[in-house]
């Protein structure tokens, strides 16, 4: 049986990828950073969506196409991220997430 | 040379490239993670997709593959540059890690890794009783014109809100600092 013929190495490939950018999420401080770990995210859930439409789906075009959506969704969340983050700089000039505190009570 | 030759049959040579294209993957999601400089970062995470646009021609999907480098490398990547030109200096110090932090989000991402392995091990996934094996790029735009148009126009919709909203964001008004 090849490595690449297995549904399972992609699922725990996905996993890990999963596992990587959960961490960044959560350890990073660094808004760009964090915006990264999100990609990595979004990445693996792509790969699981191509993992189940090869080995498991009745129609393989149908997860091609939502891995389609899936990055255009995105392309959508980077660009709304990313101003948002050149906004919080000029209002705090910093973009740490410890810095942004003006809603605290 | 013969000895080479006779190892390398197709299957290793696919095999070794699958190995490649897994580590391209991880590597450069610990790079993007790990790394302290916020540029290495961006290029750990150009190393990662790609990784994962082999992946992609791995599991029969070349064009989705080749949307893959489009869309990310070529795209998101880019902007995220951009993002780190318009906000903070590289050469500003940084300030140093927070221990409790790390060591707390080590142990939650470690927590759902050993939860979320143990049900991969668990589960018999079966596939789908008749499976059509029709992967053509044609059958996609098909399904992306016919059965999915809707979410097609929802989908460009929210690109054009999106730019919108970014660019009403980003500006903050031209009169104020």
């Amino acid at each position: 049986m090849l490595l690449f013929n297995q549904l399972q190495t992609f699922l725990y490939l996905a996993l890990v990828l999963f596992v990587i950018g959960l961490y960044g999420v959560l350890a990073r401080r660094s808004l760009i950073a964090i915006l990264i770990s999100v990609e990595l995210i979004l990445n693996a859930a792509s790969i699981n969506f191509m993992a189940f439409n090869r080995f498991l789906a009745p129609q393989p075009a149908v997860g091609q196409v939502i891995t389609l959506f899936i990055m255009a969704v995105a392309a959508a969340e980077a660009a709304i991220a990313l101003s948002i983050i050149v906004a919080v700089y000029r209002k705090l000039k910093s973009i740490n997430v410890e810095q942004a505190t003006e809603l605290r009570g | 040379m013969i000895l080479l030759s006779a190892l390398m049959t197709p299957q290793t040579a696919a095999t070794a490239a699958f190995v490649m294209v897994i580590g391209l993957t991880i590597v450069g999601a610990l790079i993007a993670v790990g790394a302290r400089n916020i540029f290495h970062n961006v290029l750990g995470l150009c190393v990662s997709l790609f990784g994962v646009a082999g992946i992609f021609l791995f599991l029969n999907s070349p064009f989705v593959a080749l949307m893959e480098i489009l869309i990310y490398v070529g795209a998101i990547c880019i902007a995220i540059c951009f993002a780190i030109m318009l906000s903070e200096p590289l050469y500003l110090p940084r300030p140093p890690r927070n221990k409790a932090k790390v060591w707390g989000a080590s142990l939650g991402a470690g927590a759902i890794f050993v939860f979320l392995g143990l049900l991969l091990k668990k589960t018999q996934w079966t596939p789908a009783a008749q499976r059509s094996t029709d992967w053509s790029i044609t059958t996609i735009g098909h399904y992306l014109l016919t059965n999915y148009a809707l979410i097609f126009e929802l989908v460009s919709l929210l690109l054009l809100v999106a730019m919108l909203g970014a660019i009403v964001t980003a500006r903050g008004g031209r009169g104020k600092p």
